[in-house]
């Protein structure tokens, strides 16, 4: 049952390409916290939509399911100051925090972004921060003052101020084809940046963890192929072509390494490849599907998907060579692409039960399976870099779209593409 | 429109010569493993006593005009009627070593990406040692698996599932 609680879209400024992704709060804000975003006030310039930063910041305390922020018809001030601030007024309405702020514009593109955070109950400002930023950066700033918030109040390293990396198809009427887009966006899905075009599958995108290059699966000669793309340099290597798959590229947390799948020897098989030396190791040597692998945190294992058991289940298995994998899923005959907090702690995963597929979410420790999502087609979990979001793929009325979903399962919202499909998003853990 | 009335009339045709598309709870998984040699698909050890020559191929009326193999749902065992036809296709191999044929291994939209290709990779994998029993060579035969990311049919529903998962060999 969907409950239409919140629901605000932000229509997304594309600069490369016709793609925008449009977001929208479908499901629950019980829990989150009140909090008051004034808008900020702008000086020695005007004030232009694309960077409205209040209105960032509080889309983005939204979106990450732990705050809600007041509509502004419903503040009971506008304070500009430390000292304008009354704070038993916003104690009367309920509100636990505050962010005041403003933007001023030192030159003609040299702006200072300036904010604080209060806690209203105790009366005192818990942070208090200025930026520099061009208009080109204004709306990344806004993400990171959001990131400082959230830290400050949830202890969590906020992820907004990052990339988010997926692919579209569009069918193509005139040529009977379809059109393959890699491309990245701010978490809002704003600033699109277009990455690879290409009349074959684009697949398997995955972010480096210096969040500056993507490794990804593309088609475009024929066959399958990896490539790594440094999406600031543009430049682009070709890392892996071997016969048959070349599929499911994972970085190290080091950044060094790729575990890839290949076909190569027989079987869809786990192999590292030293991306510094070009070396190769096998990891796993077995008759059945092994594929997508994801790195454990440590960087010591990996947790992939294998079909030895006579269906896909999740299996743990050390960085070593003859190393012998541990089996981690047992309920149910589907439970494969698993994807990793940052923490270690806990696993997201697609799990299929009667046609129907949806995210789960597996608590190491105890052993303990959640379901999170309504399926029937959702794929291509991934935890935010800070692990309280998981962002996949879902189908909405038939159309594929991206959602991301609150660890507990109890916050929803959902990522839509005005044009053609959108799948497989990916979630660079920072920004450059 | 007229590109997809174009898919709704292949999908016709498809589904016309396929008898063997069927939802799966619970097929039979492919544990034949794919060693080379390993072949225990049903009826796959007998060897088929026909000869094709070179344009056999261009006969719409041949066997060999059907070249789309359809699968259950997660498995790669060939079965049914479908293996009677592989084997004409690796006679036909086996006699024109001139010949040779791009094997493109496809699944349903259902389970996970690169799963799909893996699967899709087996699928195409089974044709393979079955085209090879019957005498054509591996030089012969490139596979790609293309996952389920070139559907044959658009929807989400058994039919168009059915038609997804298959394997096609184009001849080059």
């Amino acid at each position: 049952m969907m409950r239409y609680l919140l629901t605000f879209i932000l229509l997304g400024f594309c600069s490369a390409s016709q793609a925008v992704l449009n977001i929208e709060i479908t499901e629950g804000v019980e829990g989150s916290l009140p909090i008051a975003v004034v808008p900020f006030q702008w000086t020695g310039g005007v004030k232009f939509a694309n960077a409205d930063v209040s209105a960032i910041i509080a889309s983005d305390l939204a979106r990450s399911g732990k705050f809600s922020p007041l509509p502004n018809k419903d503040l009971v001030a506008y304070p500009k100051q430390p000292e304008d601030v009354h704070f038993p007024s916003w104690r009367m309405i309920g509100v636990d925090h505050l962010v005041i702020g403003g933007v001023k514009q030192e030159a003609p593109d040299q702006y200072l972004v300036h904010f604080r955070l209060f806690d209203v109950l105790k009366g005192e400002q818990l942070l208090g921060y200025s930026f520099a930023a061009t208009r080109s950066s204004l709306r990344s700033v806004a993400h990171r003052v959001s990131d400082h918030i959230i830290k400050s109040l949830t202890g969590l390293t906020g992820a907004f101020d990052a990339r988010i990396s997926y692919v579209t198809a569009r069918q193509s009427p005139a040529t009977k084809g379809v059109t393959y887009l890699l491309q990245a966006a701010d978490t809002d899905g704003f600033n699109a940046q277009n990455l690879l075009t290409s009349s074959e599958p684009i697949m398997s995108p995955a972010w480096s963890p210096d969040g500056e290059q993507l490794a990804y699966v593309s088609f475009e000669h024929g066959i399958a192929e990896i490539f790594i793309h440094n999406i600031y340099t543009a430049k682009r290597e070709l890392v892996s072509k071997f016969k048959g798959i070349n599929g499911a590229p994972a970085w190290s947390p080091d950044g060094t390494r790729l575990a890839i799948t290949l076909s190569k020897d027989g079987n869809p098989d786990i192999y590292i490849l030293d991306l510094v030396s070009k070396s190769l190791t096998r990891i796993t040597k077995h008759w059945s599907i092994d594929t997508e692998a994801v790195w454990m945190p440590d960087g010591k294992s990996l947790v992939f998907t294998s079909s030895r058991s006579g269906k896909p289940q999740l299996y743990q298995i050390a960085v070593a060579v003859n190393a012998r994998p541990k089996r981690l899923t047992f309920e149910g005959n589907y439970n494969a692409n698993a994807s990793i907090s940052s923490d270690g702690k806990t696993v997201c995963f697609v799990k299929g039960e009667n046609n129907s597929f949806k995210v789960a979410v597996l608590y190491l420790d105890t052993g303990l399976i959640q379901i999170v999502t309504d399926g029937p087609l959702d794929e291509s979990p991934e935890f935010s870099p800070n692990g309280s979001m998981i962002l996949y793929a879902s189908q909405y009325k038939g159309k594929p779209v991206l959602e991301a979903v609150s660890t507990d399962g109890r916050h929803k919202q959902r990522l839509g593409l005005s044009d053609g499909e959108v799948r497989e998003p990916a979630w660079s853990a920072v920004k450059k | 429109m007229k590109n997809y009335l174009l898919v709704v009339l292949m999908a016709m045709t498809l589904a016309a010569c396929d008898q063997n598309v069927k939802p799966d709870a619970d097929a039979a998984d492919d544990s034949s493993g794919a060693q080379v040699g390993a072949v225990d698909d049903a009826g796959a050890g007998q060897a088929l006593s026909v000869s094709y020559d070179e344009a056999a191929i261009n006969d719409a009326n041949s066997v060999l005009a059907s070249r789309v193999i359809y699968f259950d749902f997660d498995s790669s065992k060939v079965t049914g009627d479908f293996v009677e036809l592989v084997k004409h296709h690796g006679k036909y191999l086996s006699a024109n070593a001139g010949a040779s044929i791009r094997l493109e291994g496809h699944t349903d939209e259902r389970g996970t990406r690169e799963y799909n290709v893996a699967l899709a990779d087996r699928r195409a994998q089974s044709v393979k040692r079955l085209l090879m029993f019957q005498g054509a060579s591996s030089s012969q035969i490139t596979v790609i698996s293309y996952g389920e990311e070139k559907p044959a049919q658009l929807g989400h529903d058994e039919e168009a599932w059915g038609l997804n998962r298959r394997a096609e060999l184009v001849y080059q």
